[in-house]
């Protein structure tokens, strides 16, 4: 968020405005079952049992999101700096990428659903595929587009393969892996949501689909205003810590290197 | 026993698709150690081409390479060559120091020790000070003057140089020159130097060696008989400099 | 590598794949309840087509993406060439859209069912709230890029606001609405998958799942293999008609 936001008198005026028009419409038009008035929402955020029970259903989807993302990225980080090194491994794997990349991730779930059944294995199974692709490809340019007189300089002092990989081609590439990394944040927090919609029986995605079918909306906004707040936390963070790996690349960005 | 040997250096490109260009054509000089020598040639002649096969980063097409009798097939352990794209040959991950502490870790150097070393060669090319920066904070004189201090710290037994003060505007590029020539009598490395600049070869080198483009080829060997050590303003005053430049001139636009 | 002989190793690697799985399924290797073999898939693939089952599913989806999708473009499209220009426009709606933006569509799909019930209409909202962020923001983004210059020889000539901003400005930004569409695009046939899949009763992605809830596998695999076909589709045609009114910008 730029900084300037920190004062939007405007901005805030305009939110806060449109809260209280919710608050005040769905109290006097009666539209308490689509509609629930902000308020309402709040309140079953922190209401003892409520606010336990969807604590609990929080840390199901982050364990979740957790285990699909970070095996993502070992699986897709792993393959793409392979297949970006490698010029012949890309070409035999590159035409069934681009057969496989067309249909969208989810389409997987239902085949998970049937070799893993309804469980936590399917919904991180669900989430490593569908995350890994951004990671993947981001890898694979990056390793493909490091400059040769980068990996030239480090042959020149002597280093062998394995060194360059790692002192030279791995830096050089981290930005784009970073970018991969970074796209699929979002993703997999989808997929494990969804995965917890179609065929779960717990965490956040079941959840707010279970208090919809329970005509309880206040409670189905309350878990949705949550399953927002992770996602915003989550992508802070990764930016944070982007931020600290890659210091080297902040000033350069401003001046408008990069 | 010469410490460089170019033998009968070939290099062409192409032959599968169509018919191969000669790149170079049988190239042949030696340098000894300590010394510092120049090659120079017009723009495109293949002067990169020819020291990317001494570096051992290009195989060559026909004829050796040597570096101390041992023939290279690939990086040379006692050689390093400092590249003519500087800004993208140093490593933009790690501050300026890093850069030069690169060239120590390449050879199994770290500590302290190796922290002391990097700095003190920060020194030798003017750039205390500018320890914790990151390259692309420097200017472009400055991002070369790391690439330097970063291979010097490597300790080579042969140092080569692509076009090393090419993309740095006149005046630092003497102050350079000088400081060049200041550390290669410092640390006794051999230089073989690649330059388009005539009067810079001539100021720098022992011996200069001049080539002729498409395909390369060596056309001249002038020895340069000037006093060390050597005065931007004196030396080049010199009515021996004037003659060197002549003749050079002369044997590159026949040949061209 | 030359491009002959790397198209042939992605054939030659693609080939072996697909005789792997054939040979695997059939020897029993992999339970063929689960991996049927790849014959048997593509024959059920053909006659799905060929029924009119496959092209039936796949319409009935794409007139929901079609309408959320076109819905968005319409709606947010213009919204962001008023908040690329408008500073003040931006910094009202601004905290409303970065409090909107990190909600991961599918949770939506509940709230839309709430007013909806599962018929056309939740999808096409789903579609609509899912499209809105990419679409926006990358139009933002391209009206605010735009080279004040352009806007200045807009201006030197005479042209009126409106005019400036059909003639230049969307012009000028084209390429940047032109990324957000392409993102909405995929995303739109992600959401109307997975909205298919939480509540309805037709849609290829209703299809996908409900034939592994019957356990007609080879079925199954033919409605993902229709869904990957459509998806690179859909694709080539918006990367064709980009080109043509981006004149290869």
């Amino acid at each position: 968020m730029p900084f300037k936001c920190r004062f939007n008198i405007a901005g805030l005026a305009l939110f806060a405005a449109l809260l209280l028009l919710w608050e005040f419409y769905s109290r006097t038009a009666g539209l308490e079952t689509y509609l629930p008035p902000p308020s309402a929402a709040l309140k079953a955020l922190f209401e003892p049992p409520m606010a336990r029970a969807l604590f609990g259903h929080l840390l199901e989807t982050l364990g979740r999101f957790v285990g699909g993302y970070f095996l993502a990225a070992a699986l897709a980080v792993g393959l793409g700096v392979v297949l970006g090194y490698s010029r012949v491994a890309y070409s035999f794997a590159e035409v069934i990428i681009e057969l496989l990349r067309p249909m969208p991730s989810v389409a997987i779930i239902p085949v998970a659903i049937l070799c893993l059944g309804i469980g936590d294995a399917m919904m991180i199974a669900v989430t490593v595929y569908a995350a890994a692709w951004p990671i993947l490809l981001n890898t694979i340019d990056g390793v493909r587009n490091i400059d040769r007189t980068l990996l030239d300089t480090g042959r020149t002092f002597g280093l062998g393969r394995w060194r360059i990989l790692r002192e030279v081609a791995l830096p050089a590439a981290a930005p784009y892996i970073a970018t991969g990394l970074r796209v699929s944040l979002p993703i997999a927090l989808i997929l494990v949501t969804t995965s917890e919609m179609v065929a779960g029986a717990d965490g956040l995605g079941y959840f707010i689909l279970d208090e919809e079918r329970s005509m309880r909306p206040a409670n189905m906004y309350a878990g949705i205003a949550i399953v927002a707040l992770l996602g915003y936390a989550l992508n802070r963070l990764f930016l944070v810590l982007e931020g600290r790996a890659l210091a080297w690349r902040s000033g350069m960005r401003i001046r408008g290197e990069m | 026993m010469p410490l460089l040997e170019v033998d009968a250096l070939c290099k062409s490109y192409g032959g599968s698709n169509g018919p191969a260009t000669l790149a170079i054509e049988n190239i042949s000089f030696q340098v000894e150690r300590g010394e510092f020598v120049a090659l120079v040639g017009p723009s495109g002649c293949g002067k990169t081409t020819l020291l990317m096969c001494i570096a051992g980063l290009t195989a060559p097409s026909a004829g050796r390479v040597a570096v101390k009798a041992k023939t290279v097939d690939r990086p040379p352990p006692d050689l390093v060559l400092v590249f003519q794209e500087y800004n993208r040959s140093l490593f933009a991950w790690r501050t300026v120091l890093g850069n030069v502490l690169f060239g120590l870790e390449a050879k199994g150097r770290s500590g302290k020790a190796a922290e002391e070393r990097a700095r003190r060669l920060l020194g030798l090319v003017g750039l205390e000070g500018f320890e914790r920066h990151y390259p692309w904070q420097l200017s472009g004189g400055m991002q070369q003057r790391v690439a330097i201090a970063r291979a010097l710290a490597y300790e080579p037994e042969v140092l080569l140089m692509d076009e090393p003060f090419g993309s740095v505007d006149a005046m630092t590029r003497l102050e350079l020159e000088d400081a060049l020539l200041a550390l290669w009598k410092d640390l006794g490395t051999t230089i073989l130097l690649v330059t388009h600049d005539i009067e810079e070869a001539i100021y720098l080198s022992d011996r200069v060696h001049v080539l002729a483009r498409r395909p390369s080829r060596l056309v001249e060997t002038v020895q340069v008989p000037l006093a060390r050590p050597r005065n931007q303003l004196a030396t080049r005053a010199e009515p021996t400099f004037m003659e060197l430049r002549n003749e050079i001139y002369r044997r590159i636009a026949n040949a061209v | 590598m030359k491009g002959g002989a790397s198209q042939m190793n992605g054939v030659i690697a693609l080939l072996a794949v697909m005789a792997a799985w054939e040979i695997v399924a059939r020897i029993g290797l992999l339970n063929p309840l689960l991996f049927p073999p790849l014959s048997r898939i593509l024959g059920s693939f053909f006659s799905l087509i060929a029924s009119g089952e496959i092209p039936g599913q796949i319409a009935s989806s794409m007139e929901r993406a079609a309408s959320g999708y076109f819905l968005a473009a319409a709606v947010f499209i213009p919204l962001g060439v008023a908040m690329g220009l408008f500073e003040r426009v931006y910094r009202a709606l601004e905290i409303a859209i970065e409090t909107l933006r990190p909600i991961p569509p599918p949770v939506v799909i509940p709230v839309a069912m709430l007013f909806f019930g599962i018929g056309d209409g939740m999808k096409i909202f789903v579609i609509f709230f899912s499209c809105a962020w990419p679409i926006l923001l990358n139009t933002i983004d391209g009206v605010r890029n735009i080279d004040h210059l352009l806007v200045d020889t807009a201006r030197t000539f005479g042209l009126k606001r409106g005019q400036t901003i059909l003639k230049v400005v969307l012009p000028a930004a084209a390429p940047q609405i032109m990324t957000g569409l392409r993102i909405s695009l995929s995303i739109t046939l992600i959401l109307v998958v997975i909205s298919e899949m939480v509540g309805s009763s037709d849609g290829i992605g209703y299809f996908i799942l409900n034939t592994q809830r019957r356990l007609k596998i080879d079925q199954m695999y033919a409605g993902m293999l229709a869904l990957a076909l459509l998806g690179y589709t859909l694709n080539q045609a918006f990367l064709f008609l980009s080109r043509r009114l981006l004149h290869g910008r």
